[in-house]
């Protein structure tokens, strides 16, 4: 469904992306892992459109969308869950979910669109009862459930997510996975999943690939990336030894 | 001192507060977008007054022509604000934008002196028709059609704002534009947008005013500093609050100057601007912003 092909991102002198190649098929979970600067924010950022590639490809249910702007690649069906969150703040709760259908408003959809926003209610009920709320008293863990409902609601082929649990207490973070999973037991999503809690990111997902510096190093099904001794010694914080 | 002097001084504050209100309403309008404060909100005022001026005088145009004539021209004016100067600095801080507004105003009202000359001028009154009498003072014509067109363009904004998806879209673009982006919104599109509408309401502010006080190249410069004491006020980013702040400090003024000295006239916007900035920086209707992080 995604194909990324040796894509390659600088920031100026400095070289993010060394010629990555990543796939995602339909309905899977797929993590990418990694330290600090290894690449994993650059890749999604290039793939929604948000930062200029230098070269390489990416391409959606075959079409290459490599060149076109955020605003435009929503609309082809990839929906960024940004690092941080990036809530607006003093809009509603219920604002905030509208805008994520935005490009697909009109006064035919709306009433569609509100469905759907009670169904995002349903999913995730302590947004319901905040739905008058600025965004920006949530919680952390809220505005998570709030960033994830704005996406779905652009009615995404492939969901990026970014970090989902930077910042957030451990019981949180399980309740945002479980979320997660249950997105494509559910509804059949497919999503890209970015992590530094590579356990809990492998724990739901199906692959991974582990970025360094810009490159991919490792790529494997969530059970070989768990059992790999680098992979522990790295990011699963495990003694080799053991 | 008479009771219907005093309402004269309320009448004709309301009247000068409205078009503040206007000007404050442009303010809004940026501000709400993309967090500048545009400088340069004067000069559209002084545009649309000068402009209307003009094309009557030298294009032989009449009234009712000219003046939606240079609505509309200041309305590209903003357009081409954004495209020419705020766009190539995306990205930037909101501060350089701001002061670059500041380049623009100075560059507008050197042009608007070169083009027009120094001198003041005035526009015939909409509609013709004595002053109507209330209490013992003297209503303009003129000062209805400025009410209603204030009252009109708040009601409008207030519905934009609260009411459709693209005034919501303007917002996001303002908290965050990265996030606006990534819903499928168009922040260039969405700023330049709002430029053309803000310049459009201060071009109107601008054509109602010069039948009642005059016009000339540098009348931008007071206006807009006071539309910004009205925004500031109000609370900024409010139109509500916009237009009561531009009718305060209309009202006020106008007392003061008949009760002092017309001399202080000007002071008072000032005076209130600094004590509020002291004592209320979010405004009399502003709320106190909270978030999380």
């Amino acid at each position: 469904m995604l194909r990324v092909k040796n894509l390659q991102v600088h920031y100026g002198m400095i070289h993010a992306l060394r010629s990555v190649s990543v796939h995602v098929k339909e309905k899977e979970i797929v993590a990418l892992i990694g330290g600090n600067g290894a690449g994993k924010t650059s890749l999604l950022t290039a793939v929604s459109g948000l930062i200029r590639t230098t070269s390489g490809e990416v391409a959606l249910d075959g079409s290459d969308v490599t060149k076109e702007k955020a605003d435009r690649i929503v609309r082809k069906g990839i929906a960024h869950v940004p690092e941080g969150r990036h809530v607006f703040k003093p809009l509603s709760v219920e604002d905030n979910l509208l805008l994520g259908a935005y490009h697909r408003f009109t006064w035919r959809t709306a009433s569609v669109i509100r469905g759907e926003i009670e169904r995002v209610y349903a999913l995730f009920p302590v947004l319901g009862e905040r739905r008058k709320q600025p965004a920006g008293t949530l919680s952390g863990g809220e505005q998570q459930m709030l960033v994830i409902g704005r996406a779905l609601l652009s009615h995404p082929k492939v969901l990026l997510l970014d970090e989902p649990s930077m910042g957030l207490a451990p019981k949180v973070i399980r309740e945002i996975f479980e979320h997660v999973a249950r997105l494509r037991a559910e509804r059949g999503m497919t999503i890209l999943l970015v992590e530094q809690n590579a356990r809990a990111a492998l724990s739901i997902a199906d692959r991974g690939y582990v970025l360094e510096t810009g490159r991919v190093v490792l790529q494997g099904s969530s059970e070989e990336l768990l059992a790999n001794r680098d992979v522990q010694r790295a990011y699963l914080g495990r003694d080799a030894e053991r | 001192m008479p009771f219907s002097s005093i309402l004269q001084f309320i009448v004709s504050g309301v009247t000068v507060g409205a078009t503040y209100g206007l000007t404050a309403l442009g303010f809004t309008m940026i501000y709400n977008t993309t967090g500048i404060i545009n400088f340069a909100q004067g000069e559209f005022v002084m545009l649309g007054g000068m402009l209307a001026v003009f094309s009557m005088k030298w294009g032989g145009l009449p009234l009712p022509v000219a003046v939606p004539l240079s609505v509309l021209l200041v309305t590209a004016v903003g357009v081409g604000v954004d495209r020419l100067t705020i766009r190539p600095m995306r990205g930037r801080p909101t501060v350089s934008l701001v002061i670059v507004t500041i380049g623009v105003a100075i560059l507008l009202r050197g042009g608007a002196m070169l083009l027009f000359g120094k001198d003041t001028h005035s526009l015939p009154p909409f509609s013709e028709g004595p002053a109507i009498p209330i209490g013992g003072a003297a209503l303009l014509p003129q000062s209805i059609w400025v009410l209603g067109i204030t009252l009109a363009v708040l009601v409008a904004m207030k519905l934009f704002f609260d009411r459709t998806i693209t005034g919501k879209a303007m917002l996001a673009c303002a908290c965050d534009r990265k996030a606006a982006s990534l819903m499928g919104i168009n922040v260039d599109v969405m700023v330049t947008v709002s430029f053309a509408f803000s310049a459009l309401v201060g071009a109107l502010g601008g054509v109602i005013l010069a039948p009642i006080t005059l016009t000339a190249y540098d009348v931008g410069i007071l206006l807009g500093l006071k539309g910004f004491a009205a925004c500031i006020l109000g609370g900024l980013g409010n139109p509500f609050g916009a237009v009561a702040g531009g009718l305060i400090i209309g009202v006020l003024e106008s007392l003061g100057a008949g009760f002092l000295s017309s001399g202080y006239k000007d002071a008072i916007a000032f005076v209130i601007l600094l004590a509020l900035l002291f004592l209320r920086p979010s405004g009399l209707f502003g709320k106190a912003s909270a978030d999380r992080v």
